[in-house]
């Protein structure tokens, strides 16, 4: 019970300014370029590049495999590149041990010390630096303030919740006032409800120390939300690296387009230069892609019309009641099944069986190739 | 699997009645084997007792080349159990760290001295030691080593799957510790458990190890017990049992003591041969 009550009094307890530890400052640049990694036959990375501002907290988003833990390891020092470099404010660290890398870890297993309290987790990187106790303690209490858990000092890790855990060792990394923060999925092992109230918290603890944080993940609602920018892997290749606004308004590519959001394809025929015809319209084609030929044009539920109509072009199949907006699945013809999302006032009058006509907004649209 | 049980709850937990009914069945059976286990142990126990009779054991401590034997056993041991340590901790950590796939060797390896019978180890080491080490008690401390090394291995071997030792390890790495630094305040002080494991299975086998110290020709408590067999029965029979007697003691010291320890940190009950996992209470 006392977990519970714990996890929203820590919420609470961040964002007041009593805490005054701070950060390494200004923050610290990092690029990564070039990077490539191969396991066996297997390229994690292959040619991966990225400049993150100081203080920037850019998040690596995609499906297992993807490269992304790879690389975070390798800014960690865990795991090395069979070539390119890691600048951390312009200078290469690939020779440098992870020991000496004043990098911050938040690791997506439990972490902490089981040998240890909670104060002594936090202190622990700052005893590794030969700071006296009386200090070491302080500091650490401090940090323990700011992740709300002042009153779980003396604990040990298996008397707290998991998500306490987390924030132990969040304080725990952010005690060495770290160059880079780096989180592996720190939130995946937690229930939905903490989860939500952690990432906040993360976010909220990142900008106020000015750490320049990677933030590796799969879930892309956690990226979206707290992440300045977010890099979107596949094959050990970044796809695209955007402000979460722009990667789902306008994916470059046709893999971050259904990675992020939920993204329909629908039939279409290149008619000519940068024209597509779909649902017997013509619309624009954003640059990219293929130029001639069949191909599926990539339109968000959002993004579709969908009206009751005798006759119309699609049968409901399906309503998933969302709150403020109901998701409607919509049988077209040639078996393409699309997903609108229409007011759910609106949806009332769409049960399943219903004969309506969907229709696209004359704006320019993302296509791909045809995949059936 | 502790979520699994948690959602499935009410659908995997079986009727209080029938509950009731199983448990009273393993009731019957586990006093059934407890009493047949006893009576197993306890008679020639109790035959010994009444064999060596209380003279027996007034003349024990008094006996030339009791403490002698007794104390040569207890330095070996110690010596045993240092070198065991200093070989096989860093030997498994790093197994577990950066060769995760030689396990399955090691273990093979490991059990060899079990499979090879004492007699061929020690006439074989005997063949090629050099003379200053034959005649030095401390040869057989080495041979203990390798004795210990199967029960020592995977003691340890237990306790460090039952921790995520390349998080921590990557962990403790990241706050800027050597790896000296983490072995001794991270891994260690987590594995403890398996280390107190692997120090009572060394040192039982040590105080009771016959064969190799017999043929070796130093006289251990075990061989002095033998020898002195031939004068006096009674006293050497009194000298088992007390020798049963101050392992047993010091067993329990070493598993009441780790266990203290263990709870404070999460850990569960140490026994002999078992080293519990660390408990989570999850989210």
């Amino acid at each position: 019970m006392t977990a519970k009550a714990n996890e929203t009094q820590g919420a609470a307890v961040v964002g007041t300014p009593a805490a005054t530890v701070s950060g390494s400052g200004e923050g610290t640049p990092v690029s990564l370029q070039n990077l490539t990694r191969s396991f066996g036959a297997t390229k994690a990375l292959d040619g991966m590049s990225l400049d993150i501002a100081p203080g920037e907290l850019v998040a690596l988003l995609g499906p297992s495999g993807c490269g992304k833990t790879t690389a975070l390891r390798i800014v960690a020092g865990f795991e090395y590149a069979d070539s390119g470099e890691v600048l951390v404010n312009g200078r290469d660290v690939s020779g440098v041990p992870a020991a000496k890398r004043d990098m911050g870890m938040v690791f997506q297993s439990y972490s902490l010390f089981p040998n240890m309290s909670a104060l002594d987790n936090v202190g622990f990187g700052l005893r590794m630096r030969k700071m006296a106790a009386g200090q070491r303690r302080g500091k650490a209490g401090e940090l323990l303030e700011m992740v709300g858990l002042s009153a779980q000092a003396g604990q040990y890790p298996h008397q707290l919740s998991g998500g306490q855990q987390q924030r132990v060792a969040l304080a725990r990394a952010l005690a060495i006032e770290p160059h880079v923060l780096l989180l592996d999925e720190p939130l995946s092992a937690l229930d939905a409800k903490v989860r939500l109230q952690l990432r906040e918290q993360i976010r909220t603890l990142q900008q106020r120390t000015g750490t320049t944080t990677i933030f590796v993940t799969h879930d892309q609602e956690e990226a979206l939300s707290m992440a300045d920018r977010v890099g979107v892997m596949s094959n050990g290749k970044l796809e695209q690296v955007a402000e979460p606004a722009e990667l789902y308004a306008r994916p470059a590519t046709a893999f971050v387009a259904e990675f992020v959001g939920t993204m329909n394809r629908l039939p279409g025929e290149l008619a000519g230069p940068g024209t597509v015809t779909v649902l017997g319209v013509s619309c624009a084609v954003i640059e990219g892609g293929p130029t001639s030929g069949s191909v599926d044009v990539l339109v968000r539920p959002e993004g579709l019309t969908v009206a009751p109509a005798e006759g119309g072009n699609g049968i409901i199949s399906g309503r998933t009641f969302l709150g403020a907006v109901t998701r409607v699945a919509v049988l077209l013809s040639g078996d393409t099944e699309v997903r609108v999302d229409v007011p759910s006032a609106a949806a009332l009058a769409m049960s399943p069986g219903t004969s309506v006509q969907v229709a696209l907004p004359p704006t320019p649209v993302l296509v791909a190739p045809r995949v059936r | 699997m502790a979520a699994l049980t948690k959602d499935l709850g009410i659908a995997t937990a079986p009727p209080p009645a029938a509950r009731h009914r199983r448990r009273e069945g393993h009731g019957i059976w586990r006093w059934v084997v407890m009493i047949v286990a006893g009576v197993y142990f306890l008679v020639p126990l109790y035959a010994a007792l009444r064999f060596a009779g209380l003279s027996g054991f007034k003349d024990v401590f008094t006996t030339p080349g009791f403490g002698d034997s007794l104390w040569l056993s207890v330095r070996l041991a110690a010596v045993t159990w240092i070198v065991s340590m200093l070989l096989m901790i860093p030997t498994t950590v790093y197994v577990h760290l950066r060769m995760p796939g030689l396990r399955r060797l090691l273990e093979g390896v490991t059990i060899l001295p079990i499979v090879i019978p004492p007699v061929v180890l020690i006439i074989g080491v005997l063949q090629v030691m050099p003379l200053a080490l034959r005649a030095s008690v401390w040869l057989l401390a080495l041979e203990y080593v390798v004795l210990a090394m199967p029960f020592a291995y995977r003691a340890l071997d237990a306790g460090l799957r039952a921790i995520d030792v390349k998080t921590l390890t990557e962990a403790s790495g990241s706050l800027g510790a050597g790896w000296l630094s983490t072995l001794w305040r991270v891994i260690l002080p987590n594995m403890r458990t398996a280390v107190i494991s692997a120090t009572i299975l060394i040192v039982a086998l040590v105080l009771g190890e016959f064969t190799m110290a017999s043929l070796d020709l130093k006289q251990t408590f075990p061989v002095w017990i033998v020898l002195f067999d031939q004068e006096n029965a009674q006293i050497s029979v009194a000298a088992s049992i007390f020798a049963l007697f101050v392992t047993w003691v010091f067993l329990m010291l070493i598993t009441v003591i780790a266990t203290r320890q263990s709870r404070r940190t999460g850990g569960g009950e140490v026994t002999l041969f078992t080293v519990a996992p660390q408990q989570t209470i999850g989210n």
